[in-house]
This record gives C-alpha cells, sequence and structure tokens, in this order.
C-alpha cells in the first residue's frame, strides 16, 4: 500500500529530499547554538575582551541566519511537496475512475468516491506534511540533543535519562489509549453529521408531521452521545500537557541542584554557568522532540484510515476491458441477445436477468414495459455494454459488443438513463456533450425533435441559459427533454430512453415519438416506459417481469396473448382498477 | 415539485452575507455564551491558566539566585555555605511547580470537558433553532451551505475554544509577567529584545497577510474542486455513456492545477513563518548575550527597577527569558489566524441562529374530542379517535369545533418572491370526505397549493379556512398533524423500516404499523426483504428503490391517520401495475377523508371528486372528469392525449 501511494509522489520527490536534507541541517545547526551559546557565556564570565565576545557573536548570527535559510527554503519545498503529493492523489484517483465500469462506480458509492478525494485527501496531504519536517527532524534532534548534552554536562545529563524514558512510555501510554476511544466518537460523529443532513433535506416531512421536537429530542441524544466520547477521550489526551509540564519542572530542579553543586565542588571545571543555561535548553528541545514524536504517531493513526480509503480505489481494476484488436465501426443498429444471463455482482444470489433471447432489426421501435424490478433497465444497460453479460452474449450490429471499443460502442448507442444529469454550464454546453463539433442548427434540430426548442427559447437567455449545478432551474420534464436532444446530438444507430419521458406531459410524449418516426426512422430506438401509451405504437412491445421476458408482440398481438399488457394497459386507460367513479 | 425559488434572485434573501459579519462582536458573543454555559468552571479554569502561566515564568528569579550563589561560592568550593542559599530557593521553586502542576492538571481536564460541553450546547442550540426555521430558509439555501455550519464552522470554534483562547491567554500573562521580571533586572536589555519582538510582529503580519490572501484562494479552489468532483462523480454514469471522460480529465486537471497553485503558496507562507520568528528569536538570543557581555564588560551603568547592577547572574536568566518571551511572541501570531477563521465560523453560526424563526402566533389547538350523546363536543384527555379544534375567543369563552377536513381556499394569491405571484385568484372547497385533485404542467402552481394549506408557506391574500376556522390562528403544529403528507420525493430517516413507518405517528404500535404498511401496498415487499420490518435503511434507503420508498412514505402518512391528506405524486414512481394493487389500499386508506391529489398520471386522479385544471397559476377548469371530458377543454386534451397517440 504504501508503495502504491508513495508512487504518486512522483515529480514531487526533489522537493521532499530537498526538505528532508535541509531539516536535518537546521535540526544540526539548532542543536549546536546552545553549546556556542555556553561558551559564549562563559567567556563573557570569564571577562576576555569584548572583540572575543563579538567574534563569537557574529559567528553565531551566521549559523542562525543559515539556519533560517534552511528552514525558510524547507518550509517552501515541503508545501511544495505535499501539496503536489496531494493534486498528484487526487488526480490519479480521479482518472481511475474515469476508467472505472459501472460495476466499479456500483461498488463505491458517489459520496464515497467524493469523500475519498476531498477529506481524505486533505488528511493525507497534512499528514506528509508533518512527517517531511518532523519525522526526521525530531527523532534527530533527540539524539543530537542528548549526545550534546552528555558532552557538555556529563554527569547532569542523567536528568534526561530519568525523564526521556517517563515521558516516552506516558505519552505512549496515551496515545495508545486516547486513539481507540477517538477512532470509535469519528465514526459516530460522521453519522451524525449525515443525520442532519437528512433532516435538513427532509425538512418537509419533518414539518409535515410536526415532528420538531421529537428531532430535537433524537439530536440531543445523539450529540450528547459524542459529547462524552470525544470527553473521554479528549480527558485523556490532555493528560499529556501536565505530564510534559513535570518533565520540564523536574528538569529545571534537578539541573539547578546538582548542576550548582558540581559547579560549586569542581570550582567550574566540570561545569560552568554556560553549561547550566545549556543543559535547561537542551532540556526544553528534548522533551519537544518527544512531544512532536508522540504528535505524529496520532496523525499518522488518524490518516492511516484515509491511507486505506483512497489506496481502496487506486487498487480497485476497472470490471471491463477494451479488446485487443476492437472493431471501429458498427454497421446498423441491429441488436440481438442471445441467451443472456446476467447479474450485478458475483455474489448477487438471484440473477437480474434471465435467459433472454430478443431480436431487434434495425430501425424498428421497440417498447420495453414491466414492473419495478422487472429488469428492463438490466435489459438495455446491456446493449451499451455499461455491464457485461454474465450468460450469453448481446450483439449490436451483428458483432458481440465486447468486441467493439468501448468509445465506438458507446458513440454509436445513445442511452438515455434513468436517472440522468446536467452538468453546470449552458444548455448548449451541455448539448455539446452528445457532439463536440455540433452547429448551432445541429442543437436547434435536436432540440426541435425533443421537443425542447420552445422552452428553451422562452428563457431569456435562450440557448445559453446558465444551468445551475444538479439542473436545479429547469423542471423534471424539460431535464429529460435536454437529455434526449443532448443523446440525439450524437446521432446514434440506438437510440434508448430509459424512463425517460416520465416527467413530460402526454402530449409532448407523443410528440417526441411521432418526431422520431419521421425524422430518425433508420434509428433504432429501445424505449422504456411505465405508460403504456408511451409504447403501444411500437413495432415490438416486450414485456419483464421478474427478469425475464413474460410476452413480445405488437400492442394487439399482446393484449390477446398477454395478462400482465391487458392488465396495465386497461388499469390506465380505463382508471384506477377499471371503476369509474360515478 | 414546488416552483425553484432557489433559482431566483431570493436565492439569497435568507442567507448570511458574506464577510460582512466579520467584527469582534461575534467573537465575544462566543466567549459570553462559554462563559454563560460555565459561570463558575470557566473562570476557575482561566485562574488556573493565569496561575501556572505565571509559575513557568518564574524560575528566572530563582535561576538568578542560584545562579549569584555558584559566582559567589565556586571559587572557594564550598557547597555547604553554598547549600544554605541554593536549596530554600530550589524548594520554593520546586512547591510553587508542585502547585502549578495541580492547576495544569485541573485546568487541561476542565478544558477537555468544557470544550465538548460547549460544542455540544451549541450544537443543539443550533439544530433546535433551525428546527423552527421556515420552510423557506431550506428552499432558499443549499443544503450543503447548512450542513457546513455543523461542519467546518463549529470546528473553528472548537479549535477557538479548546486552542487558541487558552493559547492566547497564557501566553499573554507568561509575555506580561516575563516583560516585567526583565525590566526587574535589566531596562537596556529589554529594550533590545522588544526591538527584536517588534520586528516579529511586522514579519508576521506580512507573512500572515500572504498566507491570509492565499488561503483565502485555497479556499475558493477548494470549494471549486470539491464542487467539481462533486458533479463529475454524481454524472460518472452520463460521463461513461457519452464517452466524456478525457474531457473531463482536462478540465479536472485544470482545476486541481490552480489549487495546487493557490494552496502551496497558502501553506509555504505559513510554514515559513515559524522558523524565521524561530531564528528571529534565536539571533536575538545571540544579540542580548553580546550586549549583556558588552555592558559586562564596559561596566556600563545599569538601569533597572530592582536597582541591581549588571552581573553574570543576570545574564543567564534574561537569556532563559528572551527564549520564552519570543515563543510565546510567536505562539500568539500563530493563533492569531485560528481567531480569524473562528471569528467568520462564528459570525456564520450565529447568522443561522439568528435567524427569524417561524413566526406562530396560532392559538387554536387540537384535542382529543368525545362527542357527548347530546352531540356537544368536550375534551377528552385519551385517544379517542376523534379531533376537535379547541377555539379561545377574546371574550375568555372556549369553542369545540369537530375536525372534520373541511378545507376552503377563497380568493388565495401567493408569490414565493415580493411581486411575482405564482398564484392568482386560486378558490378550492374541499368538503369533509372529497378527493381533490390538481392537474397541470410544471410550474403550474399544484404544490405551491399544498404549501399553503399545510402553512409552509403564508399566503400573501385571501383566506384558507380549515373547518371554519382561519388557518392563520391555528397553532401550526397542530394544523400540520391534521394533515398527512406524502410527496414526490421521498424522505425516509436512518432507523429501521418500522421505526420509518412509525415517524407518522409515534406512539403507534407494531400492529398499527404493520396494518398501515398493508393499507399502503408496503407490506408485501417489506415482508420480502432481509430482516422484514427490523431491515435498517440508511442513506435515505439508498437500499430500495423509488417506488418502494414511496410505499413506505404512504405507510407513514397512513398510520398518523389524518383526516385531511396531501399526495403530491405519492405514487408518480410506482409502475402502474402496482399502483393498481396500492390503489385499492389507497382507496380504502381515502376513504372518509378529504385528499388533495397530484399527479401527472390522470388514471391516479380520474375518480376525484373534483378534479382542477392549473395553468399558470390559475385555475382554468374545475369539475368531475366527466364534466371536464363534455367540456372538450385542456382536460379533454390532455385525457385524450394519453390514449389518442395518432
Amino acid at each position: 500500500m504504501i508503495k502504491r501511494l508513495a508512487g504518486c509522489i512522483r515529480e514531487y520527490k526533489t522537493p521532499t529530499i530537498i526538505t528532508l536534507i535541509l531539516i536535518v541541517l537546521e535540526a544540526v545547526i539548532e542543536t549546536f547554538i546552545p553549546f556556542i551559546t555556553a561558551d559564549l557565556v562563559n567567556r563573557i564570565k570569564a571577562q576576555v575582551p569584548i572583540e572575543e565576545v563579538i567574534k563569537t557573536g557574529v559567528f553565531l548570527v551566521a549559523l542562525t541566519l543559515v539556519s533560517l535559510c534552511c528552514g525558510g527554503i524547507a518550509a517552501f519545498t515541503c508545501s511544495k511537496a505535499s501539496c503536489g503529493f496531494a493534486k498528484n492523489l487526487r488526480k490519479d484517483i480521479y482518472y481511475r475512475v474515469q476508467g472505472f465500469s459501472f460495476e466499479n462506480i456500483d461498488k463505491f458509492s458517489t459520496s464515497s468516491l467524493v469523500t475519498r478525494m476531498t477529506t481524505d485527501i486533505a488528511n493525507v496531504q497534512m499528514s506528509y506534511m508533518m512527517i517531511i519536517r518532523t519525522a526526521i527532524r525530531s527523532p534527530l534532534m533527540l539524539i543530537f540533543s542528548v549526545v550534546m548534552a552528555y558532552v557538555m554536562g556529563g554527569f547532569l545529563a542523567t536528568a534526561f535519562v530519568i525523564v526521556i524514558p517517563v515521558l516516552a512510555l506516558g505519552l505512549y501510554f496515551v496515545s495508545r489509549k486516547a486513539m481507540p476511544a477517538f477512532r470509535k466518537v469519528f465514526k459516530r460523529y460522521d453519522r451524525l453529521n449525515e443525520s442532519i443532513e437528512e433532516n435538513v433535506r427532509g425538512m418537509r416531512v419533518v414539518k409535515g408531521f410536526s415532528r420538531e421536537n421529537y428531532e430535537k429530542k433524537k439530536f440531543s441524544k445523539a450529540s450528547d452521545d459524542i459529547c462524552q466520547g470525544f470527553t473521554t477521550a479528549e480527558r485523556i489526551v490532555a493528560l499529556n500537557t501536565p505530564l510534559m509540564q513535570f518533565c520540564v519542572y523536574f528538569n529545571m530542579i534537578f539541573v539547578l541542584i546538582v548542576g550548582s553543586k558540581m559547579a560549586i565542588e569542581s570550582k567550574g571545571v566540570a561545569l560552568d554557568v554556560g553549561q547550566i543555561s545549556a543543559m535547561l535548553t537542551y532540556g526544553m528541545q528534548i522533551l519537544m522532540s518527544l512531544m512532536m514524536l508522540s504528535m505524529i504517531y496520532v496523525i499518522l493513526t488518524i490518516s492511516t484510515e484515509s491511507f486505506k480509503r483512497i489506496y481502496e480505489v487506486l487498487k480497485e481494476e476497472p470490471s471491463l476491458h477494451n479488446p485487443e484488436n476492437p472493431v471501429m465501426t458498427v454497421v446498423d443498429g441491429s441488436v440481438d441477445f442471445e441467451g443472456v444471463n446476467f447479474k450485478y455482482s458475483s455474489a448477487a444470489k438471484r440473477n437480474a436477468l434471465e435467459n433472454i433471447d430478443l431480436h431487434i432489426k434495425s430501425g424498428m421501435t421497440v417498447g420495453v414495459i414491466g414492473g419495478t424490478g422487472s429488469g428492463k433497465t438490466s435489459l438495455v444497460q446491456l446493449i451499451p455494454r455499461l455491464y457485461d453479460v454474465t450468460d450469453g452474449t448481446v450483439k449490436v450490429g451483428g458483432k458481440d459488443v465486447r468486441e467493439y471499443g468501448l468509445d465506438t460502442l458507446r458513440n454509436s448507442v445513445a442511452m438515455v438513463l434513468q436517472k440522468n444529469v446536467l452538468f453546470s454550464g449552458t444548455i448548449k454546453e451541455n448539448l455539446r456533450w452528445g457532439n463536440a463539433n455540433a452547429t448551432d442548427e445541429e442543437l436547434i434540430e435536436a432540440c426541435k425533435l425533443a421537443q425542447a426548442d420552445d422552452f428553451v427559447r422562452s428563457f431569456p437567455d435562450g440557448y445559453d441559459t446558465k444551468i445551475e449545478q444538479g439542473g436545479t432551474n429547469v423542471s423534471g420534464g424539460q431535464k429529460q427533454r435536454l437529455c434526449i436532444a443532448r443523446a440525439l446530438l450524437k446521432k446514434p444507430k440506438i437510440l434508448i430512453l430509459d424512463d425517460s419521458t416520465s416527467a413530460v406531459d402526454t402530449k409532448t410524449d407523443s410528440l417526441i415519438r411521432e418526431g422520431f418516426k419521421n425524422f430518425i426512422p433508420e434509428t433504432t430506438k429501445i424505449i422504456i416506459a411505465q405508460r403504456v401509451a408511451s409504447v403501444m405504437d411500437a413495432d415490438l412491445i416486450v414485456v419483464m417481469e421478474n427478469g425475464k421476458i413474460s410476452a413480445m408482440g405488437n400492442h394487439s398481438e399482446l393484449l390477446e396473448k398477454s395478462e400482465i399488457y391487458r392488465e396495465v394497459y386497461e388499469q390506465q386507460i380505463y382508471g384506477a382498477g377499471g371503476e369509474d367513479d360515478e | 415539485m414546488m416552483s425553484k425559488p432557489m433559482a431566483g434572485p431570493g436565492g439569497k434573501v435568507a442567507g448570511v452575507p458574506k464577510g460582512k459579519r466579520l467584527d469582534g462582536k461575534c467573537l465575544i458573543r462566543v466567549i459570553k455564551f462559554f462563559f454563560k454555559c460555565y459561570p463558575v468552571l470557566a473562570p476557575l479554569t482561566a485562574l488556573c491558566i493565569l496561575f501556572s502561566a505565571g509559575v513557568s515564568a518564574m524560575p528566572s528569579i530563582f535561576i538568578q539566585r542560584v545562579i549569584a550563589a555558584i559566582e559567589n561560592w565556586y571559587k572557594t568550593g564550598d557547597w555547604i555555605s553554598a547549600k544554605a542559599e541554593i536549596i530554600p530557593a530550589v524548594i520554593i521553586l520546586a512547591s510553587l511547580y508542585v502547585v502549578s502542576l495541580i492547576a495544569i492538571t485541573l485546568h487541561t481536564q476542565l478544558m477537555a470537558y468544557m470544550t465538548q460541553g460547549f460544542l455540544n450546547k451549541l450544537r443543539k442550540k443550533l439544530f433546535d433553532g433551525m428546527q423552527n426555521l421556515p420552510i423557506r430558509y431550506f428552499d432558499t439555501n443549499k443544503h450543503g451551505d447548512i450542513m457546513s455550519h455543523y461542519t467546518n464552522d463549529i470546528d473553528t470554534l472548537r479549535q477557538l475554544i479548546s486552542q487558541s483562547l487558552p493559547a492566547l491567554l497564557q501566553s499573554i500573562a507568561i509575555v506580561t509577567v516575563v516583560l516585567s521580571l526583565m525590566l526587574w533586572f535589566s531596562v537596556w536589555m529589554t529594550l533590545i529584545i522588544v526591538a527584536g519582538v517588534i520586528m516579529i510582529a511586522l514579519i508576521s503580519k506580512k507573512f500572515g497577510g500572504g498566507s491570509a490572501k492565499y488561503f483565502i484562494r485555497q479556499q475558493k479552489a477548494t470549494g471549486e474542486t470539491e464542487g467539481y468532483i462533486q458533479e463529475m462523480m454524481n454524472g460518472q454514469k452520463v460521463v461513461k455513456v457519452f464517452c466524456h471522460e478525457e474531457a473531463g480529465k482536462e478540465d479536472f486537471d485544470r482545476i486541481n492545477d490552480a489549487l495546487y497553485e493557490d494552496s502551496y503558496r497558502a501553506h509555504a507562507y505559513a510554514n515559513m513563518l515559524g522558523p524565521i520568528n524561530m531564528n528571529i528569536g534565536n539571533i536575538l538570543y545571540v544579540l542580548v548575550a553580546v550586549a549583556a557581555g558588552f555592558f559586562l564588560l564596559s561596566n556600563f551603568q545599569n538601569l533597572s527597577i530592582s536597582g541591581k547592577a549588571f552581573h553574570i547572574s543576570i545574564l543567564v536568566p534574561f537569556l532563559n527569558m528572551t527564549k520564552q518571551f519570543t515563543a510565546n511572541v510567536n505562539q500568539v501570531s500563530q493563533q492569531i489566524n485560528s481567531v480569524v477563521m473562528a471569528m467568520a465560523g462564528a459570525g456564520r453560526v450565529f447568522g443561522l441562529m439568528d435567524q427569524q424563526p417561524e413566526v406562530d402566533d396560532g392559538y387554536v389547538t387540537l384535542v382529543n374530542a368525545k362527542v357527548e350523546e347530546d352531540g356537544t363536543v368536550t375534551e377528552s384527555e385519551k385517544r379517542t379517535g376523534k379531533w376537535a379544534w379547541k377555539h379561545p375567543h377574546s371574550d375568555g369563552t372556549l369553542t369545540y369545533t369537530l375536525l372534520q377536513g373541511d378545507v376552503r381556499l377563497s380568493q388565495v394569491d401567493f408569490g414565493y418572491e415580493e411581486g411575482k405571484d405564482v398564484l392568482h385568484d386560486v378558490s378550492v372547497y374541499a368538503e369533509p370526505g372529497q378527493k381533490v385533485a390538481f392537474v397541470g404542467a410544471t410550474g403550474a402552481g399544484k404544490t405551491t397549493i399544498t404549501n399553503l394549506i399545510n402553512r409552509f408557506y403564508d399566503i400573501a391574500d385571501g383566506k384558507i379556512r380549515y373547518d371554519g376556522i382561519n388557518i392563520n390562528k391555528i397553532k401550526k403544529s397542530d394544523l400540520r398533524r391534521s394533515l398527512g403528507i406524502v410527496l414526490q420525493e421521498t424522505n425516509l430517516f436512518t432507523g429501521s423500516v418500522m421505526d420509518n413507518i412509525r415517524y407518522g405517528r409515534l406512539d403507534a404500535t407494531d400492529d398499527e404499523c404493520i396494518n398501515a404498511a398493508r393499507l399502503a401496498g408496503a407490506d408485501d415487499f417489506i415482508t420480502r426483504l432481509p430482516e422484514g420490518y427490523n431491515t435498517m435503511l440508511n442513506n435515505n434507503g439508498s437500499n430500495l428503490s423509488q417506488g418502494q420508498r414511496q410505499l413506505i412514505a404512504i405507510a407513514r402518512a397512513a398510520v398518523a391517520d389524518p383526516p385531511v391528506m396531501i399526495l403530491d405524486e405519492a405514487t408518480s414512481s410506482i409502475d402502474t401495475r402496482t399502483e393498481a394493487i396500492v390503489q385499492r389500499g389507497m382507496d380504502k386508506l381515502m376513504e372518509g377523508r378529504t385528499v388533495f391529489v397530484i399527479a401527472h398520471r390522470l388514471s391516479t386522479i380520474m375518480n376525484s371528486d373534483v378534479i382542477m385544471v392549473l395553468d399558470h397559476g390559475r385555475i382554468i377548469e374545475r369539475g368531475t372528469h366527466k364534466d371536464l371530458i363534455a367540456q372538450k377543454g385542456t382536460y379533454y386534451q390532455l385525457y385524450t392525449g394519453a390514449f389518442e397517440l395518432d
């Protein structure tokens, strides 16, 4: 996993390495400064000539300036490295998803993909920054400081021998105990936010049932629960500060007593005032390094989940593959299903489609009808190879869909999805998804055919009207018609409408179908609909039930032989259950 | 759905004007609120922080004493005599430390406790307030934006309360104490440090400004990237159907690169501040040492509060204080950023809290009713199955009106935005038990009418009466309790199927819920779910089909057993065959109730008592199915369009 993720650093390896080198340099200088300062203090005390003091001073300032440069440049390169790493990760995930099949997408939900590309990457970016800035620096500082302290202070450095294990153990236990508590409550916290979202979205239901108080109580309970979880975790972490402070205090007192005793007894030979002062500085540096290390541990554990979730996407293999020598043209719009069985995932118990044999000639209009979950959508999704069949073959233009290049196939098979979306941008831009080079005349022509031209023109900005994100500023019926126009612009050999006129009124619906008949007669049209009216003039009507074709034929044939069809027809034409209100 | 007020220029009406509230007032309000939540603990914590800060600034005095002692005795090497001076000083220091450790433990623990408690209270207050906001607020604000109050904005406050404020308090206390100690030792040397600190402040300001500029740009770029990702992930299937992957990659790269440019600059500025300030601190340290050396060697006249002369014993603690001083000034400058962010967050949080709640000056309430033999209606404590409106009058009398479900709209005008009427002169009379249907194109105003009956929005002109009572006089919650509502867009809540049905009436028994599900025709598929009625739904029931969700929503309304029902495209996603099955249940459900039905499918509404055809907010035709067919108007066209195809 680490290897795969580290592979995304790519061009940001150089800034990363520069950062590491500079930071090591900075750490070295920083541990030297107290050493030289101690010397300076001792010289002042020994009343050496002022020039010498100034000389040491200048040397120290120069050192500090070098350290400043190192630190400054490292800050810059490290920002570049971490932001660049995040950029590459985001790009890799995005590109990966572009290569996904529908099956892959179904596996990750949309929102989980979004979280992975936003929150998770932000976490990884932060922890990467932390790691390259401190993961090397802190242990180095720790080691250098201890060594220098021994060189200078000798026995006095024993203070650290006592303090370091105490602090290290303490920090370790705090992190060990706090982390699981945090992880538990973080999950609950996410759920709380989800439930707020649910509440906001469902506000009409909440208010409609006057459930404001119920919601408040529900929320209050969940919120209390989280508060308690967080408090427990935070209180464990809060132990860090007194622990750290204890070590600082201990160090101070130890140095003062033992140091002064050593200094006096040795008459300033073993130890002098300057060293005492330096020992205090080293003490701080050591403790800070330990603190940093424990922070790295915490941050790494928090971001491990994010790392894992990003890795999951990166390692996901697209389940559809382009053939090696793809067929590049689709001859005509004929479709053949031969002995097709299909299930959405190999783990599914039941087939979504079973034993489908269906032959559609090029240019035919085919209606598909059936109840919810009868397999209508599953059936047509196999044609543009959104999914691969489990058994049997689906042929388009006489060739197995698996032999075509995906782009070739999908450019010839236009499918208007049931859950369709428009993208933010103008209407024109949205339509050009169908054909990037379409002229304005072609756009208008397609819109006329989809019965969208009139309402588009009624907007003040006409075809340049901006579509809001999610297409909120057009009605459901208008959206459906724009989606149809967009698909028509592909000039497809096969056009599939998956319940795409459900929000369009019946009159417009029939106008659209009439247009298809007159203007794109050679295109194969497959129409899934709830309304019998939408399919009853088709050349062939397929009635689906429980993943099987229950009956096939034209309207009059089906009225005779299919009970389901007759039932639906009568019910829709003659009113609910055939009863009249009088 | 309703006409989209979201798209209009009124979209910002209820929103918080961005950037306007960025003043200290909100910050003070946060702090006030915090102290109000913990009137005893918060000041106690502040005291503990101040005390421990003071103590951590103290050692300089003791170091000075100890070093003075060393200086005194080291030439003779007389530890015994020195001990008499050193040990008492260290003991005082040690005891101060002990007390300080207690104070630190206390305030860190209290802080952990209070921060979470405070956030909890804030969250609840925010949520409670939000429940009382009018529907208009939710229609005019993006849901993601509302959500970010709970996530990002509250997070900035967490940062403020748990870290920035204590750190600031502590740093300011330390800086004050250290500054006075420094003046105590030497005014001259203090001046050097102050000069250095001013430099640190200037640099921080410059870098802070640069960092703030890029952070704002980064924020914007992040928003753009996330928006793009959201949109493309949502439309991923469409992308694939249109083979639009490559074009999408290009756009993504552009946006992603732009984000990188802004974010690395923002981080670079912020990250550079640390090493720069720290090293200025180091330089200052050296300068102080050199200057002190100079003073010492040249026998410069010291100026100090204590009147002490320059001595090596001053230098060592002074050097220590220099470090402490610059470290704490750094600390303050680093917290400024998060304080600014918290200000913005607090502004938004209070913006939501200060939203005008839904006004409800209704005084007519809904009570359980008992009908005496002589026909008089009295209030009952128990559920009787009958309801009455309890109507207190201005002369002090009380009347009870039996709830029947008679709804009358007379000459109603309404618009979501001022000056843009959506409904004109709409009158609808629904007698108890009648089924009233609305037909018309999208945007004709069908849903708007139902929004007015349950007072999601208030009418501009005209009257709506419910059982003869003006609905403005009825308490909103009681009004809505008497109206069952099933919407096209079904919203289910996390919980079991049973919980979701019970949402309609919280005290319904399992059997009642199951009966309601049977009535709605939902029982069949529910029992086939892996765990039947106990199957958990999450993510708005994403494991169910749209049709199944609608069935549960209908069951939810059925269990509420309201006298009036509003079905807004409630069966639009149920296929007609299933609908035919559901219809029987629905008919039973509608029996004896006043029902408003909106449907595209004419088969759903054909048997209504009265059908209203709406066009651009006006009722253009009304009558029974037969009447309207005979009229040969718009309804006739719609109807015939449905089966006379060519």
